[in-house]
């Protein structure tokens, strides 16, 4: 496995209490994989990803326990000065907002250069050279005149694609995706994904793919993990998913997409809010807002209920949801 | 608006150029997302905010009126002989308070000194104090304010404490104070004292713009790409966190040429022999009603200088931040 995340908890401590971002989440990811992390604002995704590269601010932020193993080694005992060189090298990050994620005064040829020169002490010249050509994988159309423009000269999927080509830069076994596509207008997120899934493919990586966009997984995920306030509460392959659902709020997820075929009735809305996390409800967090809630989970929290061989859910009704199609 | 520049190489522009991207497919197929109208039109290069201040400064009558009175102070600081041929020490007090007779267009002091030569080697003193302090204040502030502001934590919390004492101090009452102990009568110990009490003020200003910029995606995402806190503090934060600095340390300078008169008036900043506007203004103080000229000149070219650097400065903050104007 190339990457294990086991029980992981991370908290910030605030002005209201102690708020659990991420509350015991285990997910794992291997080569030539592609794990689609779903979920709202405030799941805790974007968090266990933050934590996973090393990057949590440190305070308010705080990993209170688990591990998470890349190729066998826990990162969370590993020394800050070795994380940094994992860090682009081995696993990197694709954030969402390009614009905001490349630097303004910086060209974007100094930009993709930087990868080469910081881990690899190469030259100015020939860092600029592979800069060139990393546009060129990306696809960016007349890379060698563009490598000296700035990012606010680029459209959003090109800066997008530069973000992609700085992340693959030194060819990492891990790329984390934190709503690569969110900001970008729908047929560019189509070019986008296309253009994510292809390296990958080719540099045969794991992909965590965090998105809150169904439309998205479906085609490039090989497995999903649905989280809610910090916790999993169903993994399974991606069809699985997409056939029969396995936990009312994945359910609630399904039903809220707009789909032709139900033009012209309300679309479906998960009623409520997601918990604030310092005050995370009793029981079963998505017990206020679930359709299927009963006494018990309003008191017991569910743990992961092994459906099948490669499906897991967090509720303490998955047969009856299972079955509800 | 934007001069017609010739673009750098019609070919380059031909596949992301606005007519071109009408037609979504390259020849090989691959679909490529239209670049843009403002993505890059015919009239642009590549520009930083370092250019586009550059471009506003050419055309800004005040950033020009002030430039040329500041090169020409900084020319006659160089080399007074230029255009001052006596000696601003050689005195005869035969000719004590004369006015202007040929050869000698400003008069005498009270000590039978010419008033034109004093006032043009008086050029040096002011220039040497006011680049010094602000370059020692620039210096001294970024890296304290810049330092605090990237790891904020308790540092930071002393470093503001700091600020606020220094802050407390009055200038001139303090100039008194400590510089009344002081014998030299070089430059150094006024240059000194300037950064000693200045610094907290581009400190501040530092501090604020580091933490501004630190919050930055692009900060994030050097430390995910595995850049260390040096190559992000002096990579990423500080070329975008400078311009305020900049600004601030502009104006800055012609108020510390002034408070250097104002020291050397008071007779604690620069001491006879040093030959200074703020002397010779103290000295002719006394004679204001039968020898007005010995007041006059070196008055008004203290003036002319501080209003030349302070007009310099607003230039300047126009020109690297539009949104104060």
């Amino acid at each position: 496995m190339l990457l294990e995340v086991r029980e992981l908890q991370v908290e910030f401590h605030t002005r209201d209490g102690v708020a659990k971002a991420v509350n015991g989440v285990s997910y794992s990811v291997d080569a030539g994989e592609t794990l689609a992390v779903l979920g709202e604002s405030g799941s805790g995704k974007s968090v266990t990803a933050q934590a996973i590269m090393g990057i949590l601010d440190v305070p308010p932020g705080r990993i209170a326990g688990g591990e998470v193993v890349f190729k066998g080694r826990d990162l969370l005992k590993t020394k800050e000065d070795e994380r940094r060189k994992i860090r682009g090298a081995d696993m990197a990050m694709i954030f969402q907002d390009a614009l905001s994620s490349l630097n303004p005064v910086l060209t974007v040829g100094a930009q993709l250069g930087e990868m080469f020169i910081v881990h690899r002490g190469m030259s100015r010249k020939d860092a600029r050279a592979r800069a060139v050509e990393l546009m060129e994988r990306v696809r960016i159309p007349a890379a060698k005149e563009r490598v000296n423009d700035y990012p606010h000269q680029f459209s959003g999927g090109m800066r997008q694609r530069i973000m992609i080509a700085m992340a693959m830069a030194l060819e990492p076994s891990l790329i984390i995706a934190d709503e690569p596509t969110t900001a970008l207008d729908v047929t560019v997120q189509a070019q986008v994904m296309e253009l994510l899934a292809d390296l990958q493919r080719e540099l045969n990586m794991g992909l965590i793919l965090i998105t809150h966009d169904l439309g998205v997984v479906a085609d490039v995920a090989d497995k999903i993990a649905v989280m809610y306030a910090g916790r999993i509460v169903e993994t399974a392959p991606v069809h699985d998913i997409y056939k029969a659902p396995a936990h009312p709020y994945t359910r609630g997820l399904l039903d809220s997409i707009p789909r032709l075929d139900q033009k012209g009735r309300d679309l479906y809305a998960i009623k409520g809010l997601p918990p604030n996390l310092t005050r995370i409800p009793p029981g079963c967090a998505f017990n206020p807002r679930c359709p299927r809630a009963q006494d018990i989970c309003r008191t017991d929290v569910p743990p992961l209920f092994e459906v099948d061989e490669n499906r897991r859910s967090a509720c303490f009704f998955w047969r009856e949801t299972l079955d509800d199609v | 608006m934007p001069e017609p520049v010739p673009p750098k190489d019609e070919g380059a522009i031909a596949p992301t150029g606005f007519g071109a991207s009408m037609d979504l497919a390259t020849s090989d197929g691959e679909t490529v997302e239209p670049a843009g109208p403002g993505d890059r039109g015919p009239d642009e290069r590549a520009r930083s905010l370092w250019s586009d201040a550059w471009r506003d400064l050419r055309r800004n009558p005040i950033f020009i009126v002030s430039g040329l009175i500041i090169l020409f102070l900084v020319f006659i600081a160089i080399w007074p002989q230029a255009i001052a041929s006596g000696n601003p020490l050689s005195c005869d007090l035969a000719k004590a308070q004369e006015g202007s007779q040929p050869g000698h267009p400003f008069g005498f002091t009270s000590q039978g000194c010419d008033v034109y030569t004093r006032t043009v080697y008086g050029a040096r003193a002011s220039v040497t104090v006011g680049v010094c302090a602000t370059l020692g204040v620039a210096i001294v502030g970024t890296a304290l304010g810049g330092l605090a502001g990237f790891f904020g934590g308790f540092w930071d919390s002393i470093l503001s404490r700091v600020t606020d004492i220094f802050f407390g101090i009055p200038v001139v009452l303090g100039g008194l104070v400590l510089l009344s102990v002081v014998t030299s009568s070089s430059v150094w110990p006024v240059v000194g004292f300037m950064v000693l009490l200045g610094w907290p003020q581009i400190s501040r200003i530092a501090r604020g713009s580091v933490i501004t910029i630190k919050q930055n995606d692009f900060v994030q995402a050097a430390r995910a790409l595995g850049a260390s806190n040096s190559r992000m503090m002096l990579r990423h934060v500080l070329p975008n966190a400078v311009a305020p600095v900049i600004v601030v340390a502009t104006i800055a300078l012609g108020t510390y040429i002034a408070l250097e008169a104002t020291l050397s008036y008071l007779g604690v900043g620069l001491k006879p022999p040093s030959v200074s506007w703020g002397i010779d203004i103290s000295d002719a103080s006394k004679f204001i009603r039968n020898a007005p000229h010995m007041l006059l000149w070196p008055a008004g070219a203290l003036a002319i200088t501080v209003l030349a650097f302070i007009m310099l400065g607003d230039a300047v903050r126009d020109a690297l931040d539009p949104k104060l104007r």
